[in-house]
């Protein structure tokens, strides 16, 4: 295993609703973080993006992100990364109003 | 203004009809995102952080009430509603689902609408001054050649793969209040010794990572040759462009790298080459067009009540003066409609505003809305005598701020709230300094102050030529803000100058009142502006005023 790996989700945009969705363990798309896999190996990681990639009818943009384990589940480590599980900061939209 | 001819018409319905194909064709599997992704975006569809965008166009910012509730039904109807108003005379929707994009294209159309070219590495909507037509200062309405730059841009198939995107904008005032110096291509009205109407045309303008000042390529382009030598710019472009590096891809570092003698030569080479196919055929066009935008008839009549109105009621009379622009008729104003009330987000409008504002403008605007590129709406056509009951219809809709000019009258660009090139936020930073200052009841003392802002280098928020600008990056992992100062977005454009380091979120704000506070100390009189001092004084007081600490350190 790579020293330097840091643990990751995978991650990317619905294809129809356009929301932020995480690759879980049992292979779903997930709306919540907190259900995504959290992989620290980088084979895994690599072998898991080829995987989420060839799924274009699911999903857009997929990409490997830097994320850590949290209380209930994988959480993010960059500002960016906080802001897609919660929707934007000037309204009351997206996932920080649904359930 | 103008209205869609049959060719338009037809158009416009057959990428609708064919982007439909091509959404179902996504959804079945038929296409892959890489296939499909150009295809979106040729129609001004995005997909951001945490939905996809539309961005539809608003020709040279020009919109008539049908048009404005058609976008207040679509906000309502498959967004969330409420629209966003951009730094290029457009307007975003935030929340849209991708199966329901064709028949938002389709509504659009059926108000001579659409999102063509909105994306791209194309010929972007062509902007315009929003006081076209009305202001005082004009030579001539400049939305006839706005709009033949429209129908020649549109699907021109020599300008579909361009090495970049390119954006033209046009003013027929010298005062310049469309930016023309920091677009691909400006266009100034200008007379000649004879008095002839044409153009100054300036090239290689643009903020972004690399920010420049456009030049001036030829002094004056007779109207009648306008069309060709544009072509012949694009053209040359065309060719030079770098395609082996995006960054390096804007006719700006073009005319960088090959200097603009050198640009100059080409572009002349090349409008003698194809002049002679211009038949004249795009002046009978223009005709027509300069026919649909004549003038609307003004009305004589009294302005008894304005000033009655003015006297009795000092809210009004304050929302006046910061509000209202000179109009070229007697009698007549033209109304900013602030889309920046202190805490709001800059730009954005409810669909209830949207029906207000097209409700206001049938009724006492001659039936005129024009986006403008600071995020506002403006009623370009207002007797003096209908505004005191305008204002109060805007007062109930919370549309009656009197800050246009002011220092909470802030461009944004959306940020990382939304896009997915930011590396920060910008709306909330643009809320708390207008909220601040309006706290502090100072902002008609400070006086015509401009902060715009901008969440990534891409600077759609024009940081560059704020008078400040405010630049939010990611600095390991935080948000981090930039501070520019003495840009200048107008006919002096300047491009501003970093200030220093940047400030964390917590301290932008902090940092800001500083500078201003500071400002007042600073300036000689009550009427010399935050830029005229500025420009008297040099960046050394106001730097010493954002970093007091370190020229302790410096003394010490």
């Amino acid at each position: 295993m790579n020293r330097a790996f840091h643990p990751k989700v995978i991650t990317g945009n619905a294809l129809i609703a356009g929301d932020a969705v995480w690759l879980t363990p049992d292979d779903r798309w997930s709306r919540d973080m907190a259900d995504a896999e959290l992989i620290d190996d980088e084979a895994h990681a690599d072998i898991r993006l080829i995987e989420a990639q060839r799924r274009s009818g699911e999903v857009v943009g997929v990409y490997l992100v830097d994320a850590k384990a949290g209380r209930n589940g994988p959480a993010p480590v960059h500002f960016r990364e906080t802001f897609r599980t919660r929707g934007p900061s000037n309204y009351p939209h997206g996932k920080q109003v649904e359930a | 203004m103008y209205r869609y001819n049959d060719f338009d018409e037809r158009f416009v319905r057959e990428r609708v009809a064919q982007f439909r194909a091509q959404v179902a064709r996504r959804v079945d599997g038929s296409l892959t995102e890489d296939e499909f992704r150009p295809l979106r975006l040729m129609n001004g569809l995005y997909l951001q952080l945490h939905a996809y965008m539309l961005r539809v166009a608003v020709p040279y910012g020009t919109l008539n009430p049908t048009q404005m509730r058609q976008l207040a039904m679509i906000a309502d109807r498959w967004d969330k509603g409420y629209g966003h108003f951009t730094t290029r005379q457009n307007i975003q929707f935030n929340w849209p689902e991708l199966k329901d994009v064709p028949d938002i294209l389709s509504a659009l159309a059926d108000v001579e609408m659409h999102a063509i070219q909105t994306s791209g590495n194309t010929i972007r909507n062509v902007t315009a001054d929003h006081f076209a037509g009305a202001a005082a200062d004009e030579i001539a309405d400049p939305r006839p050649i706005a709009e033949l730059l429209r129908q020649w841009s549109t699907d021109h198939p020599e300008f579909q793969f361009l090495p970049r995107k390119f954006k033209i904008a046009v003013t027929g005032s010298p005062s310049d209040r469309a930016v023309t110096r920091a677009h691909d291509i400006g266009l100034r009205m200008v007379r000649n010794d004879a008095g002839d109407a044409g153009f100054e045309v300036i090239v290689g303008g643009g903020l972004g990572r690399t920010p420049m000042i456009g030049k001036v390529i030829a002094d004056f382009v007779r109207q009648a040759d306008l069309l060709p030598y544009v072509e012949a710019v694009v053209s040359v472009w065309n060719l030079l462009g770098r395609r082996d590096n995006k960054y390096k891809a804007r006719l700006k570092i073009t005319v960088h790298e090959h200097g603009i003698e050198e640009i100059q030569r080409l572009v002349d080479e090349r409008f003698r080459t194809i002049q002679g196919d211009f038949s004249g055929i795009d002046q009978e066009f223009l005709a027509e067009i300069e026919h649909a935008f004549r003038a609307p008839a003004f009305f004589v009549k009294s302005t008894d009540a304005y000033e009655a109105a003015r006297l009795a009621n000092p809210a009004f009379r304050s929302w006046a003066d910061t509000n209202l622009a000179q109009h070229r008729a007697p009698g007549y104003a033209i109304v900013s409609i602030s889309l920046k009330k202190h805490g709001a987000t800059p730009g954005d409008a409810s669909s209830a505003q949207m029906r207000i504002m097209a409700d206001l403008a049938e009724r006492y605007g001659h039936s005129e809305l024009r986006v403008s590129h600071e995020q506002n709406i403006v009623l370009p056509h207002v007797h003096r005598s209908d505004l005191p009951a305008l204002y109060q219809t805007l007062q109930v809709a919370n549309l009656a701020t009197a800050n246009i000019g002011l220092i909470s009258d802030i461009i944004a660009c959306p940020g990382m709230d939304y896009c997915a090139l930011a590396t920060a936020r910008s709306i909330p930073i643009a809320q708390e300094i207008a909220t601040r200052f309006d706290e502090l009841k100072l902002e008609h003392d400070i006086g015509p102050l401009k902060i715009k802002i901008s969440g990534c280098i891409n600077a759609c928020g024009h940081h560059h030529v704020g008078h400040i600008g405010i630049l939010g990056l990611d600095r390991a992992g935080v948000e981090n803000y930039q501070i520019t100062l003495g840009g200048d977005h107008t006919e002096t454009a300047v491009i501003g100058e970093r200030a220093g380091p940047g400030f964390s979120a917590d301290d932008i704000v902090p940092a800001i009142e500083r500078l201003v506070l500071g400002y007042l100390d600073l300036r000689q009189a009550a009427d010399e502006t935050f830029l005229e001092t500025y420009r008297r004084l040099g960046a050394t007081p106001f730097k010493t005023l954002l970093y007091p600490s370190e020229e302790t350190a410096n003394a010490a």
